[in-house]
């Protein structure tokens, strides 16, 4: 017993023990050549890059990846971190609103980012840019059956459509997109019909949908660009390749609006103690290298004029994008997350397999 | 055994409100502290969040009650009547495979919900390799030519996670049954009970309090689950809050939202101990001689075998069949330069936050045991709801009161010696490691506070009237009767911290990573076969544990130093 209780003081006490080298650095203040940096995207994603700024550089970036409680992390501890990546534009309009980022000038940035896909008071840059497109069966899709979201609730693809969930970041902002062009009472309509249309219950990620078509379960998805360019050079997965195979890609909306693009961004965050460091991080982002990075490894497309795209993205040809302002696309989230809920979409009353 | 109503005069003396000695402050200022993060949530919720309630009360509100209760029931019967039938097979009777399934049935505990939902998806969805048999051999040519259950549904979320939460009740269970004096049973017996009545009339109810436990922790776990409901869409409360709080925006309708869970929690609570009213039963017999074994032979073995091979099969076997298949494939892609790194952060911080959750539990329960004064039994029932809190919310609610004590800290230091201590607390691990505590401190507290229960107040009486202190009566009267399961909550603690995620993620430092963290940034964009490794690493530190508790309840039998089966 005695030794017992021992044991478990003992290992109670461990964390007194100074932590070793990562941790060490959090109780100092960062020195001069780092740069803290929350990301919403995954390490495996963004390192190679980060790791050729600091041998460019010689500025340590320290990174944590989460993708909930940031804005709380960063409203909780200022002065922590210098800068944020996020993958999608709502993340950033929440920060802007919060008043946590603080405006940058740069001209390195406004030259390398157009100025769509910037802040227009330089609170938040884009990256990377990619569409949120339909995926349909090669084999069971006609060629104008669908063209625009709008042809998503025509009666002719009754029971044909899957989705990932209505509430998903990237659906929530196509859904914003469309109530910033024609109001929430036709976005609503819209949702209630793409939701009669569903072949089952909205779930898995944009990948799923195009495993569905490829196993006939559904015949039309709504995906991001980048999982198609995933998983056409899928070197492990070859099943991956397959599903792909089995897809047509098609841009919507280009007689009209355009197709509903998105973007990663970055921003520096409101008392930053490394802010030029982090300037130079995100402008080090908008530069050639991590926007070759991007686009090849990615297979996003990069915002840098003249940086060119992936070949796999480049057969695919060049499309129309919906230039509506991601600030009143963002703006709009709420009410589209709303709508989802109103409609019930998450739960269509169709069975799995009808 | 004596059935008594709780008038015992250890627990209710008069002016046992002024005393203040060690356990009681000692136990206050500890539930004080986890209930911190706990408060700031309530206070965070106290704030107005604008329209968001008239949209919520209006649309998904009932949709969310009606599917989180659904939940809780589905996954409180399953891992119930898994976990009971479980229990008792392997405790009382003989039937080939009974040693190993001991503690074969407690591995699905190390297996995280999600990661069982994405192998199971696979496999049954309609492009699954289930489905497309049925499709080949029946000549099916679509969906519309069959039914078959939808593995993305509520059902669907339900039967993940009784797969790999009845664990907690068939752990529980076990160790009550073990615990119980083979008189009773035999004295049921002699009065004509069959082995079935005996076991309903006799053994269960004297479990019960044990296995309530299990099944209540397991249906705060379904609770507070996102992964498995967020990957099938099933919008249960905690999906609603994570939708209010990131789609909505709305930190403090988030909060709100969790505040009508810990509503669930509190009434879930309640039931329990309405339902036992104020029977206590304490074991006060010495006498124990072996449990009776049942010999089961036939058909009988046969059934009580599947009944412990197929949980173990379907929550451990399949799943870690299909990891590990994947992880030789793809360890390349999850190999980074720092998996050692974060297994040993893992490790560590697991056993640290499982070290200190059994001393707290043990502790917190023995002073609520001592003084009764019920202050101290509210201030720890409200310490142990965090438990049903969704993490990433109880994250929130554990920062901000870090954070304001670093400012506070590094103020006083800075004045006091000119030394910035910086963020002394939030900023590192020791975030991390409270954060646990405030969440797992049910797993300890829970059954601590239960195994107590069973000593006899009498016991108390004898060891003070002899002179001994209560923390000697703590350690040489209770301590060896319920080591059994201190140990067991210590380890449920250390394999639910190697879990753990949306905490880990939120709380810990700049370039820190743990096991499960290095899981989720692939299964965060479902990348089963990339974060494969890591699910396999966890699994892998939790078996040692789960079988050396196995081995440790064993001998957990009062009167024994080990029981041969």
């Amino acid at each position: 017993m005695k030794k017992f209780i021992v044991c478990l003081g003992l290992i109670a006490l461990l964390p007194l023990v100074p932590p070793p080298a990562a941790g060490e650095a959090n109780l100092k203040e960062a020195s001069p050549g780092e740069v803290n940096l929350y990301s919403y995207r995954q390490p495996f994603l963004i390192k190679p890059m980060l790791d050729e700024f600091t041998k460019r550089t010689g500025i340590r970036v320290n990174t944590v990846f989460a993708k909930k409680g940031v804005l709380e992390k960063i409203k909780a501890t200022p002065g922590v971190a210098d800068a944020v990546l996020t993958s999608d534009v709502g993340r950033l309009n929440d920060m802007s609103e919060a008043g946590v980022l603080l405006p940058v000038k740069s001209d390195i940035l406004e030259k390398n980012i157009p100025v769509q896909f910037r802040h227009p008071g330089g609170l938040w840059f884009g990256l990377t840019m990619r569409a949120r497109i339909l995926f349909v069966s090669k084999k069971r899709v006609k060629q104008a059956e669908a063209t625009s979201y709008e042809d998503l609730t025509k009666p002719g693809l009754r029971g044909r459509v899957c989705i990932r969930s209505g509430k998903h970041v990237y659906n929530i902002s196509l859904i914003a997109s469309i109530i910033a062009h024609k109001g929430e009472a036709a976005t609503r309509i819209w949702l209630e019909g793409v939701k009669a249309n569903l072949a089952r219950k909205p779930g898995g990620n944009d990948r799923a949908q195009a495993k569905a078509i490829y196993s006939g379960q559904c015949d039309i998805g709504i995906g991001n660009t980048y999982y198609m360019g995933k998983m056409q050079t899928n070197r492990k997965k070859r099943a991956q390749r397959k599903w792909a195979a089995s897809i047509r890609i098609v841009f919507p909306n280009q007689a009209g609006r355009g197709a509903h693009v998105n973007i990663s961004g970055a921003a520096i965050i409101r008392g930053a103690k490394n802010r030029t460091n982090a300037v130079k991080l995100i402008e080090f982002l908008s530069g050639d290298f991590a926007q070759k990075f991007y686009a090849d490894q990615n297979f996003e497309y990069p915002v840098k004029p003249g940086v060119p795209v992936s070949p796999i993205v480049k057969s695919w040809g060049d499309f129309k994008a919906d230039t509506i302002s991601l600030t009143t696309v963002a703006k709009h989230r709420r009410a589209a997350s709303k709508l989802v809920d109103l409609v019930d979409f998450n739960n269509s009353t169709k069975s799995s397999n009808n | 055994m004596t059935a008594a109503t709780d008038s015992s005069p250890l627990l209710a003396r008069p002016m046992r409100f002024l005393r203040a000695d060690i356990w009681t402050v000692g136990t206050i200022f500890f539930a004080a502290l986890i209930a911190t993060p706990i408060l700031t949530v309530l206070i965070l919720a106290a704030s107005p969040s604008g329209d968001i309630w008239n949209h919520l009360a209006s649309t998904v509100l009932p949709r969310y009650i009606r599917t989180t209760l659904g939940l809780m029931a589905g996954v409180g019967a399953g891992t119930a009547v898994i976990g009971v039938a479980a229990a008792w097979l392997v405790t009382l009777c003989r039937f080939p495979g009974r040693r190993v399934f001991e503690w074969a049935l407690l591995l699905p505990l190390a297996m995280p919900a999600y990661v069982v939902a994405y192998v199971y998806t696979d496999i049954l969805e309609y492009a699954g390799p289930v489905q497309e048999i049925l499709r080949q051999v029946f000549g099916w040519s679509s969906g519309r030519d069959y039914w078959f259950p939808e593995i993305r549904s509520l059902g669907g979320a339900a039967s993940m996670m009784t797969l790999v939460l009845y664990p907690y009740v068939y752990l529980l269970a076990r160790i009550a049954f073990l615990q119980q004096s083979a008189c009773v049973l035999e004295a049921s017996r002699t009065l004509g009970l069959g082995p079935w009545r005996s076991f309903f009339s006799v053994a269960l109810p004297l479990a019960r309090p044990s296995i309530v436990i299990g099944v209540s922790l397991a249906m705060m776990e379904s609770l507070n689950d996102f992964g498995t409901v967020d990957f099938f869409s099933v919008e249960t409360l905690t999906a609603g809050i994570y939708d209010v709080w990131l789609n909505m925006n709305s930190t403090v309708g988030a909060a709100q939202l969790a505040t009508v869970s810990l509503v669930f929690v509190l009434a879930l609570i309640g039931a329990e101990k309405w339902s036992r009213r104020s029977q206590r039963f304490y074991s006060t017999s010495s006498k124990y001689r072996p449990l009776p074994n049942y010999h089961l032979k036939g058909a009988r073995a046969a059934i009580a075998f599947a009944v412990c091979v197929l949980p173990i099969a379907f929550g451990f076997l399949v799943p870690a069949g299909v990891l590990l298949n994947y992880a030789a494939r793809f360890y390349e892609e999850s190999l980074s330069a720092n998996f050692l790194t974060y297994a040993g952060n893992s490790l560590m911080l697991s056993s640290i936050s499982a070290a200190l959750a059994a001393l707290l539990g043990l502790f917190m329960a023995y002073g609520v045991r001592m003084s009764g004064n019920p202050i101290l039994v509210a201030a720890s029932r409200l310490a142990s709801v965090g438990y049903a809190v969704p993490g990433a919310v109880l994250a929130v609610g554990v920062m901000i009161p870090l954070a304001r004590a670093d400012a506070a800290i590094d103020g006083l230091m800075r004045n006091l010696f000119g030394i910035p201590t910086g963020l002394l607390l939030s900023g590192t691990i020791v975030a991390v490691t409270y954060g646990y505590l405030v969440r797992f401190l049910a797993l300890s507290y829970g059954t601590a506070e239960s195994s107590l229960a069973k000593v006899t107040p009498n016991m108390d009486g004898a060891s003070r009237t002899l002179g001994m202190s209560p923390g000697r009566t703590l350690r040489r009267v209770h301590f060896p009767l319920i080591r059994g399961s201190v140990l067991a909550a210590a380890i449920l603690v250390f394999v639910d911290c190697m879990k753990e995620l949306p905490m880990t993620i939120i709380l810990r430092p700049f370039n820190y990573g743990t096991l499960a963290t290095q899981v989720h940034q692939f299964a965060s964009d479902e990348l089963l076969e990339e974060s494969a490794l890591g699910a396999l690493a966890i699994v892998a530190a939790g078996i040692l544990p789960v079988i050396i508790l196995s081995a440790t309840i064993r001998g957990t039998r009062p009167g024994h130093s080990g029981e041969k089966g």
